[in-house]
């Protein structure tokens, strides 16, 4: 176990490398600098601020001196917030982006995983219909158009949720601000979990084990939630993993959405400022969280099924 | 030959057949012809123009004139929506023809070359795999500005590895099939063999996936430009159409059709594309991955 933790681990941080290496060159290769904005500067304090921040030595000297930053955890300075280090500005915000990741991902797991099971005990039953008719809707309109939808509908017009913004206390009334921000950014994978779980739990259930459990009298309930779940549910977990790719890339689209304070709209910004050290400080916390994720995936795969070796 | 009297059909064409007696992907297929040939039909024969502003007519809900409303500068909705459609949908066909194209060259070589280069080449894609696509996407975007040709190229440069992979797997069976090793020991010379034998048979995963790709990257198109990193003013997308829509939403007046029509019809041409793919599949009878 512990090996093959350090084993992912290792793989990760060579993941890592390869996105920094080629997050540094596209921006650097590009043609332009993030100092030649609307203010034009003098030519001497261009010349200083490009000193202070190591652009005028060779791009290869500025790639080593970025990576050796990154190995003893500085991860450089912002050239659009002059002054400001990377770490200072997206610290904050990451905060943001990872709760809401964890709400998005909790909503649609806690939806898809039971709609899934329904539509299974109850298939090409109106339940089934309902359900795989919410999946495909789900497909088909993104979380940039559901968003709006929702804040028109529930916000504008019912005035049953606050419209946007980031909870500041833990009332009951700050935290109904989570809402509808989880629930766009979870709704397009409710759909892909339920459809999982239905396909996962249909396969399992015409299995032998199921049939005995039956034929020993156990009731339908447990032998849904205890027997079948338990390999019916496998699909899923292995959808986890892109999922929680597909969640911080829609996070972006959220934030922007509902005006939350997170880490997207930074690394927007950043990348059209040419920001080179916030928009990678902000690719690595973002890969680093969907690696570790993986990982993490990756051993709930193997207690829930005890053939899956780690290796 | 001729003289037989059964007549041979090639599997694309019984796969064409099967497709037709599909009703749902047929429907769907009707309809998401019918909204792409409407993209340049409508603000050809409609009275009003997409770059035109009437600040007098600002906001001004659907009514007779304005079908689906005015946007916050005084355009006709109903002529923006499906100006935009047409670009969402040239977008998401170039940029497929362009993943296709990438996709197949490099999975058919790979596949056909084999051996250390194949796992080379594989490998690279793994690794491609691996890495953040749209937070990428987002930073080229960013650097290389904001217009229609840098949408689509640089959409189809980061989608077509899933298309290399399956061209390449598709090849590699091949390869060892009987009558491609026939084939080569009658004398025939390896660009005929590629078309006359291979490429037939991997024309169904290809067709497929193209299908379904089309969707997906209309797609990111829609994402990008609602970030306000795809298509840029004066032109027109559905997704800058919905950022817009999303932008002007307040607490004292809901202008619910800047969202909506424009939201809708990207909808229903993502439903009807996706139907259509997986028809296509189940037609071409393609296992997925």
């Amino acid at each position: 176990m512990i090996q093959f933790i350090l084993k992912r681990i290792s793989g990760g941080v060579l993941t890592l490398f390869v996105i920094a290496t080629l997050c540094f060159f596209i921006i650097r290769f590009a043609p332009g600098s993030p100092f030649t904005g609307e203010r034009k500067l003098p030519p001497e304090v261009l010349r200083n601020l490009e000193r202070a921040y190591n652009m005028d030595k060779p791009l290869p000297v500025q790639y080593l001196l970025r990576m050796k930053g990154y190995l003893s955890g500085d991860l450089g300075l912002s050239t659009k917030y002059l002054g400001k280090r990377v770490d200072e500005l997206l610290f904050p915000s990451f905060g943001t982006s990872l709760q809401l990741g964890l709400l998005g991902f909790c909503f649609s797991l806690l939806m898809g995983v039971p709609i899934g099971i329904l539509a299974a005990a109850k298939q090409n039953r109106l339940p089934d219909y309902l359900s795989s008719s919410a999946a495909l809707f789900g497909i088909c309109v993104p979380n940039f158009l559901l968003g709006p939808v929702l804040v028109m509908a529930f916000a504008l017009s019912l005035h049953w949720l606050p419209v946007a913004g980031w909870p500041e206390d833990f009332s009951g009334e700050e935290l109904l601000k989570l809402i509808l921000p989880a629930v766009t950014l979870g709704a397009v994978h409710v759909a892909y979990v339920s459809r999982l779980t239905r396909a996962g739990m249909l396969d399992v259930l015409h299995k032998d084990y199921i049939r005995t459990a039956r034929a020993k009298g156990v009731d339908e309930r447990s032998v849904f939630l205890k027997h079948a779940l338990k390999n019916g549910i496998t699909p899923v977990l292995s959808y986890a993993g892109p999922m929680a790719a597909y969640i911080f890339t829609g996070s972006v689209v959220v934030e922007k959405i509902f005006n939350l304070p997170g880490m997207g709209q930074h690394f927007v910004d950043a990348a059209l400022a040419r920001d080179d050290a916030m928009v990678m400080g902000a690719v690595l916390i973002y890969s680093c969280l969907v690696i570790l994720f993986n990982i993490a995936v990756d051993i709930g795969y193997s207690l829930l099924d005890p053939r899956v070796r780690l290796a | 030959m001729s003289a037989l009297a059964i007549e041979g059909r090639s599997p694309t064409q019984l796969a064409i057949r099967r497709f037709a007696k599909n009703r749902r992907a047929m429907a769907a297929f009707w309809l998401v012809l019918a909204v792409g040939l409407s993209t340049p039909l409508v603000p050809l024969l409609s009275p009003h123009d997409y770059r035109v502003q009437k600040l007098e007519f600002q906001k001004r809900a659907p009514d007779a004139t304005y079908w689906f409303g005015t946007d916050p500068n005084g355009r006709d909705l109903m002529v923006r929506s499906f100006y935009g459609g047409q670009i969402s949908f040239a977008v998401g066909l170039l940029a497929t023809v362009v993943s296709l194209v990438i996709g197949v060259a490099y999975g058919a070589t790979s596949g056909f070359l084999g051996g250390k280069i194949d796992s080379a080449m594989m490998r690279f894609v793994d690794i491609l795999y691996g890495l953040p696509h749209m937070f990428l996407v987002i930073i080229v975007m960013s650097i290389l500005g904001r217009n229609f040709l840098v949408v689509f190229m640089v959409l189809g440069c980061f989608s077509w590895m899933t298309m290399s992979r399956i061209v390449r797997g598709q090849v590699l069976g091949l390869k060892e099939k009987e009558f491609v090793e026939a084939a080569r020991g009658l004398g025939v010379a390896t660009p005929a063999i590629i078309a006359r034998h291979m490429i037939p048979n991997i024309l169904g995963p290809v067709i497929v996936y193209s299908t379904l790709t089309v969707p997906t990257v209309m797609l990111q198109e829609a994402f990008l430009s609602f970030l306000g990193l795809g298509i840029s003013e004066p032109a027109t997308s559905w997704g800058l159409l919905i950022s817009d829509g999303a932008g002007a939403l307040n607490p004292i007046r809901v202008y619910w059709w800047l969202v909506v029509f424009p939201g809708a019809l990207l909808a229903l041409t993502l439903f009807c594309l996706n139907a259509v793919g997986d028809g296509l599949r189940d037609a071409f009878d393609v296992q997925q991955r």
